[in-house]
């Protein structure tokens, strides 16, 4: 674990008492936050899930009813989750392969790399805020310039994006990959990252590009996908602010994600407790994607450093 | 030389093709950019009809800015942001410190738990510590939005104890030697060969800051203690017709964002290779 010596001070109970005091001490403050804002919060959640509970007065029991109320009685319920699961299952991966490609092509050795990195990083740090704004604007089915655009290339009837709940969530897909750039760079510092002396071996012996990127290039770059996909569904699942600044989950619902739905009902009805049932039940979803991910990642990721 | 030129030339049709691809790409993403000012400077009665501003006015600026307390907006924001970058560069630091360089039982647990913590959603917290913060009597004020950052990010402790443990260990028992503390090699070794990682945890933290949205939303009330994320958001909902000004109220949100990109590109660029290949 440590690298060079520590022998210094491995010797003796007297020492290891010491560092024992002493890592302690160092780690203490998230010891604090982990009890505080952590370890209590899961508990007290789990608590009001079962509970009738405003925020104010004591937490009522009322059992299961909330979960039973959630499962059985609130279609608002199924449908912010069926909504999440698009995101996650089509939204995701369409950001995943668009960030890797720009990626990839940037590889190639190309004049002005750095300039085309910054331009396509840039959209990724605009604030969430202004960036939902301003496709709101570029959105818009009869002024925005999406639709402009389109009609110059002579498409007739344009899908009115937002404000048509068969394309909004298309629409939100959109925007995201506007902001592809934050996991581009990640790849290509990966990719920057592959011995180029591995890639010329695959051509050497015989292989062309399609096959020394799949053999070569997509296992070193494996530990770096993986790192994105977990980010990206954990953040998918918890996807909130553009929906709340740019639909408030219209039109029909069609952008009511899991998230708005669950701040909508603890902090628009004060149904806190109905909430936490809501965010246990996105907590295990969550998890057991997260648990199939990791658990699939074993057959498909490759670590350079587990061979030597 | 010569090698290189024919090499371009077998693989020419290939590269003209990326360059396209790329001048698309380029296009695609500075558009909304170009839009977003070019909307921002029209004349009121163009946004609507013109596609090209036939004059260039300020008055989204100037109509914008008054109904939008813009400064007072900035200044909450930069207290929220000054604050959490200095608890997170604190705190993160010290715990990462703990788990990286001090050989004691337990750190391999707390380290465990930290990572399983990352996979946390925030909704699972969110009501109790709205319960908990009620109960402190700190709802409308900024302490639930800078106290946390004081006790460390799983993410930042993660990043920087990564970067610790590429430090040598010799380091520290040379000091020992010397007679110095734990506390003084962390700070006096440590933390000055850790500028870089240190600078890259600050610039996060402080564009996560300026774009948190979730937190002030249920914690701020009071619109004179907005930050700008929410302050533009609420001022969306009031003027959510007027397009010009809301594109200059975003464009004087960005600029100051794209501004720090260009100067801290260096620390931005090692940060995400630091935070992206050893995650």
């Amino acid at each position: 674990m440590m690298k060079g010596g520590r022998h210094l001070r491995s010797r003796g109970s007297a020492r290891a008492r010491r560092d024992f005091r002493t890592g302690l001490l160092f780690a203490m403050p998230w010891i604090i936050g982990f009890t505080v804002f952590v370890a209590y919060p899961i508990g007290a959640s789990l608590y009001y899930s079962l509970c009738e509970f405003d925020g104010i007065r004591t937490p009522k029991w009322i059992g299961l009813a909330n979960y039973r109320t959630m499962l059985l009685e609130d279609e608002l319920f199924w449908r912010s989750l069926a909504n999440t699961l698009y995101m996650v299952v089509i939204g995701l991966p369409i950001g995943m392969i668009v960030s890797l490609v720009i990626a990839l092509l940037l590889n190639q050795r190309i004049r002005g790399m750095t300039f085309y990195r910054t331009l396509f990083y840039l959209p990724s740090i605009t604030p969430i805020v202004a960036t939902s704004i301003l496709w709101l604007w570029l959105f818009n089915p009869q002024i925005g310039l999406i639709n402009i655009l389109l009609a110059s290339i002579g498409v007739r009837d344009a899908p009115g994006w937002l404000t048509d709940p068969t394309w909004s969530k298309s629409a939100l897909i959109i925007m995201g990959l506007w902001g592809a750039g934050g996991s581009m760079v990640i790849y290509l510092a990966a990719l920057q990252d592959v011995p180029q002396a591995l890639v010329e071996a695959a051509h050497l012996d015989g292989a062309g590009p399609i096959q020394a990127f799949r053999h070569v290039t997509v296992p070193m770059l494996s530990p770096v996908i993986l790192f994105n996909l977990v980010m990206g569904l954990i953040g998918s699942f918890q996807y909130f602010t553009q929906a709340y600044v740019m639909t408030a989950g219209g039109p029909q619902d069609s952008t009511m994600f899991y998230a708005l739905h669950l701040f909508n009902r603890a902090f628009l009805d004060f149904r806190m407790g109905y909430a936490s049932a809501m965010a246990w039940a996105l907590f295990i979803v969550t998890l057991a994607c997260t648990a199939i991910v990791l658990r699939s990642s074993a057959r498909w990721v490759y670590y350079a450093g587990e061979e030597a | 030389m010569r090698g290189a030129t024919t090499g371009v030339r077998s693989r020419a049709p290939q590269v003209i093709a990326v360059y396209v691809f790329l001048m698309l790409l380029s296009v695609a993403s500075f558009a909304p950019f170009v839009w977003l000012v070019m909307t921002s400077i029209k004349p009121e009665d163009e946004v609507f009809t013109r596609v090209f501003p036939s004059r260039i006015v300020w008055e989204h600026y100037v109509r914008g800015l008054t109904h939008f307390p813009f400064l007072l907006y900035l200044r909450n924001t930069l207290i929220l942001c000054t604050a959490n970058v200095i608890g997170t560069l604190i705190s993160s630091s010290m715990v990462a410190y703990g788990l990286a360089r001090v050989p004691w039982r337990g750190r391999h647990v707390l380290f465990a738990a930290l990572l399983s913590t990352m996979m946390l959603p925030a909704q699972v917290t969110m009501v109790p510590l709205f319960a908990v913060f009620k109960w402190l009597g700190w709802i409308d004020t900024f302490l639930p939005l800078t106290v946390p950052a004081f006790l460390g990010n799983a993410f930042f402790i993660f990043l920087l104890r990564q970067f610790f443990l590429t430090l040598p260990g010799e380091l520290s028992d040379a000091a020992l030697l010397d007679g110095c503390s734990e506390f003084d090699i962390y700070r006096k070794v440590i933390l000055p060969l850790a500028a870089p990682a240190l600078a890259t945890v600050a610039l996060f933290v402080f564009l996560g800051t300026w774009n948190e949205f979730l937190g002030p939303l249920i914690y701020l009330y009071d619109a004179d203690k907005f930050p700008l994320s929410l302050g533009l958001a609420m001022f969306t909902s009031q003027y959510g017709s007027f397009w010009g000004q809301l594109m200059a109220v975003s464009t004087v949100m960005t600029v100051p964002i794209l501004v720090l990109f260009f100067l801290t590109q260096r620390t931005f660029i090692q940060g995400i290779a630091m935070s992206g290949i050893k995650g």
